[in-house]
Order: C-alpha cells, then structure tokens, then sequence
C-alpha cells in the first residue's frame, strides 16, 4: 500500500525513511550505528508530538479523512469476537455504505452499526464513499430495534461524508429515514455508545448518532456541514476550508468544549492511520469502560438521562 | 419586495416600476398581477394558478387559529452567537439585521391557541429569519413547545419553513435535529397527536428531523420538500433533475405525505383531524 502523506505530516515522514535507510546500511553493511539510530528515533518521537500537538483545525479535518485511517470494520474485526453482519433493510435493498451486526465485545454481545468507507477505487463505489442511502438508515435502525429486543447495547461508529444527495435518496425519503432513526434513537430502551472514528458530517452522521454518550477519536470532526461545504457557501471556494473549520469549530476538541462530545479518545501519536492495532486496543478499553458504566443505569433512568442530555445542548440567551 | 427578485430581472424591474407599491403583487409562478386586497383574502394563494405565496408566521396564525386566540411562549428567547462565528459577514450582525427586518426575535414563533375551539400548540417557522434556518433557539423553543403539548395535554402543530440548520452555528445546531426529535419521541409515548405542516421550502435539517415526524403530515400544493438541496443533487449527479421532483406532489406519490392540502382549507382540516384522533383530557398512555 503507498502510503499517502500530507505535507504536515513530511518532516516525520522523511525522518522515518531516514532511520529505515540507516537501518538497513547497518545490516547490509554490518556496521555498529545503533546509537545513532536511537538518537534519531527519539528525535522522530519528539518531532511527532510537536507536529501533531499543534495542527490546525484545518489539518485535524484532513486527517480525520485520511485515506488510511482505519474504518469501521477495520476495528470491528479487531474488537469484535464472532461477528456477524447482518444485511438489508427488508424494504428495498442493502446498502453497503452502512454495516451492521452482531458479536462479541470480549465477554459481552452487542450490536454494531457504522457508516463504511472502501480503500480501493472499487471498494470506494461499492461503500458510494460512506454516504448512505435511506435504506443504510433503516437497516440500521432494524439492527437496534434487534439489539433492543434482546438486549444487546448497541455500538455506532460515525464515519461519513454526509449521507447521499441523490434523486433515488429523496424518493426514497432519506430526510424521514434520517429522522426516524433521530426518533427511534432518542428511546431505544437499550445503551447506546457513539463512537466518531473519522468524519462526522451533519444529518448524515447524526442518522446513526443519537446515544447516551459521544466519545471522539482525537483526530475527528463532527458538525453541521463539512469546513469545505462551508467554504464553498461562504466564499465560494472549498479551498478555503481552513477558515470554515475555524469559524465552525470542528474538531474533537472544539465539541468537548461545546459540551457535545463526552469523550476524547486519544490515538497512537501520528494519528490512528499509523497504528491499526493500537488504535483499536485503545478503543476496545474505552468503549467496554463506557458501556459498563451504562449497564449500571435502569432502562428508564436510562431514557431520562438520553433525552435530558440533549434537551439541554445549545446556547441561547433570554432578553 | 422579494417576489421580484426573480429570474428575467429586467423585464420585472420595468414592471415593478408600473405597479404601485403595496396596492397589486404579482405571482411569481404565472406572473398575474393580483389584486392586493383579493389575495389577502384568498389567503395569499394565486387565484389564477393556486401559487402559494410564501408568508409570514403571523400571518400564518391568523390563518389556521382562531381569532385572538393565540397566546404566545418564549418570545423572549434570542440568539447569541456561541461560536462567535465569522464568515463574510459576523453572525451576531446577521442576528441583528434579521431581528430588525422581520420584527421577530427568531425564525419560529410559538404558543398555544385554538383551531375551532380546540386547543392547540403551535409553532410556526418563519422563513423571513435567515431562511427560516434552525440553530439553538429555534430547536429550544420547538422543544419548550412540545413540553406545553405535554403539560396541557394538547395536540400539537408545527408549521415548516426552513432552508435547513443554520450553519453558523455548526454543531450545536446540528444537535437541535436531535432535540426536538428526543423531545417528539417523549411526546409520542405519551400518547401526544403532532400534526406537521410541510410549507414552501422544507429542506435540510428541518426535514430531516421534527418536520417528518408527525402523526399526520400535511403538505401546501407546490413546496419544495426534502433533504438535500436540488442544487446540490444537481452538482452530485451531473444531471438535470425531472419536472416536479421533491415537490408535495412528489413527496405524496412516494408516500411522505398524508395529505397535500390547499391553505384555504387547511383550518377545517386541521380541526377535522384532531377531533378524529384526538379527545380533551387525553393524557396520554393508552395502558
Ligand atoms: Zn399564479
């Protein structure tokens, strides 16, 4: 797999090439420059930390869609024991931009849902670049009516574009799948964990986004239009997505703050592109803490506590 | 005069200059110069093609409650820029400048009052608010809305007209979709009747969330309904899109309507409705 660098990332990049080369001089050659070697390691280490304690909101936003961070399935198989997927919404079809199913979560079951996005140019197509259609809702929402009937918590991973605008999505009414999910969401009589593990855009996300707690990879975002459909409505130009994402406040960082997010999850330094397998042990520590504390709750005091937690997101004045 | 803003500007300005001001209005559909005072009475709908003319929540009221019976809640509630957002213009000067043109305080009004003597809950959107666009006091005060419905036990009406979430303020507007859906679901297991009335335009967030969720669902003749914006379907598929698409009509045919009903007979309606579904005193669980 090439890998794809972006020009922040290039320093460390090219360091870690650097200390490749050295490394492989000193087998071939047989030569005795380890000290150096670890001089350098630890130079890329610090370098690491520096760049990526300082990214911009416009820089976070790129690595939240890098194009080799790890997808939703790309952590159910590494979390999740004897998974099943599970397809279709038994209406009108499967769609692949959205999966779902059921497994393991060490000693515990649960239903899984996420948006999907593909590596390959082929893959790319087949998951239409995680933008679901109305039925990838609906056969969602079917796991979790599933996952409520027998108890199971239910797991969402957030990962997409925005959900599909297309002539088939509207006659099929994707804003009443978008808004049923909202609906039927808000009194699942089962805990639901949100989990952003990539690009949280808009109604698109939120369609599988309403739960009793929101945690974020720390290298995230999540708002109401992407910083390039922004861009593109303010100044007419998505180039300038920089800007939207400061004026927007996108990042994990920005919705801990807003009170929206509950969580930061942080990733591996580097982003969670670099480490698949660290990333998810991480995750798979932090959503069992989470759903564990769930448990504790009553279904009712369960709901009470769902709908008070957004009943209560926003800011507005009284004059 | 926004209705002529529209396409063929200069053969419009020229005849914006022969109509005097306020006594005629033309349609912006079939270009009928109309009588003033005939389309007031007509409830702002074309008389020559049935164009609904897009109108302010006010007038609204006056259309579908009784007469002085709407009481209005939360009129106080005002916008305050949490993000302290910048974009060409400042947010707190959009704010300011939509406050002073619509003499509202936010793109929904909303209260309680009586459709033929029955009492109701209404929140009403106001378009002439950027856009009838839904941030943090449009979701809250939908929210406190329902939470009168559920306190009074009223049915509840929510009149739709909204180009979607109001961007300039990013997340937390977003998460209004999901409040007021929460708070319907409350509602709904309470055994609470919400009726939704689809108006010219329904898009976006406001679609995606309370508007599509009514008990019933009405729609005006002609509003444009949906999720994405046509624009945005257009520039995605590359294509043209058909005659009539994400028009009521269209909303009907594929089955996310009840019911497309003319304005002039929406007050009859509305209270036909709710005396089928609803009876006073309902409180709602039916265990
Ligand atoms: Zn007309």
């Amino acid at each position: 797999m090439n890998q794809f660098v972006f020009d922040f990332e290039k320093p460390i990049v090219e360091l870690e090439k650097k200390i490749e080369e050295m490394r492989e001089y000193a087998f071939v050659e047989n030569v005795e420059i380890s000290e150096e070697i670890a001089r350098l390691e630890a130079k890329a280490q610090k370098l690491r930390q520096e760049i990526y304690a300082k990214l911009s909101r416009g820089q976070l936003y790129q690595l939240a869609k890098h194009p080799q961070r790890p997808y939703t399935l790309d952590i159910v198989e590494r979390i999740i024991d004897d998974f099943i997927e599970l397809h279709g919404d038994r209406r009108f079809a499967d769609d692949p931009a959205i999966v779902a199913g059921i497994g393991m979560l060490g000693e515990k079951k649960v239903a899984i849902i996420g948006h999907q996005k593909g590596r390959s140019t082929k893959e790319k197509l087949f998951r239409n670049f995680a933008m679901p259609n109305p039925e990838g809702y609906r056969k969602a929402l079917r796991i979790m009516k599933l996952a409520e009937k027998f108890d199971l918590p239910v797991l969402s991973f957030l990962d997409t574009p925005g959900a599909y605008p297309g002539i088939g999505a509207e006659e099929r009414g994707q804003a009443e799948a978008v808004a049923r999910n909202l609906f039927e969401m808000s009194h699942l009589r089962v805990p639901i964990l949100i989990v952003v593990i990539g690009e949280g855009a808009s109604g698109g996300a939120l369609g599988i986004g309403v739960g009793d707690r929101i945690i974020m990879l720390e290298n995230t975002w999540y708002s109401v239009i992407s910083p390039e459909g922004c861009a593109a409505i303010l100044w007419r130009d998505s180039s300038k997505f920089n800007e939207a994402a400061d004026a927007m406040k996108v990042t994990a960082r920005d919705l801990l703050e807003m009170g929206i997010a509950d969580e930061i999850i942080k990733e591996p330094v580097g982003g969670a592109h670099r480490n698949y397998d660290e990333t998810a042990q991480i995750l798979k520590e932090n959503i069992t803490r989470h759903l564990n504390e769930l448990r504790q709750f009553s279904k009712d005091e369960l709901l009470d506590k769902r709908i008070e937690k957004y009943r209560k997101m926003g800011h507005w004045g009284e004059g | 005069m926004v209705w002529f803003r529209r396409k063929e500007k200069g053969v419009l300005t020229t005849e914006k200059k022969q109509i005097p001001d306020g006594l005629w209005q033309q349609c912006e559909q079939c270009r009928e110069i109309l009588y003033r005072k005939e389309l007031e009475k007509n409830l702002y709908v074309c008389s020559k093609c049935g164009n609904h003319f897009k109108i302010r929540s006010w007038q609204y009221i006056a259309i579908i409650l009784d007469e002085n019976s709407f009481e209005e809640q939360d009129s106080n509630l005002q916008s305050v820029d949490p993000l302290k957002f910048k974009g060409v213009k400042k947010y707190s000067d959009q704010i300011k400048s939509a406050v002073k043109k619509t003499g509202l305080n936010e793109a929904v009004v909303t209260g309680s009052g009586k459709i033929e003597r029955l009492p109701v809950v209404v929140a009403i959107m106001d378009f002439a608010f950027i856009g009838g666009s839904m941030g943090s006091v449009v979701g809250e005060k939908i929210a406190r809305a329902i939470e009168t419905a559920i306190e009074k036990k009223n049915p509840l009406i929510i009149v739709s007209a909204s180009g979607g979430a109001r961007m300039m303020e990013g997340a937390y507007s977003l998460m209004q979709m999901a409040k007021t859906s929460a708070l319907l679901a409350k509602f709904s297991d309470r055994c609470g009747l919400y009726i939704s009335i689809l108006t010219n335009p329904t898009t976006g967030g406001v679609t995606a969330s309370f508007s599509m969720l009514g008990d019933v669902i009405i729609a005006e003749p002609g509003a444009l309904i949906g999720f994405a914006g046509p624009r945005v379907i257009k520039q995605t598929i590359g294509e043209d899109l058909p005659e009539g698409f994400q028009r009521s009509e269209f909303q009907l045919k594929h089955g996310f309507v009840d019911s497309i009903i003319p304005r002039t007979e929406l007050k009859t309606k509305l209270a036909q409705i709710i005396r089928l579904l609803w009876s006073e005193g309902d409180n709602g669980s039916r265990e």
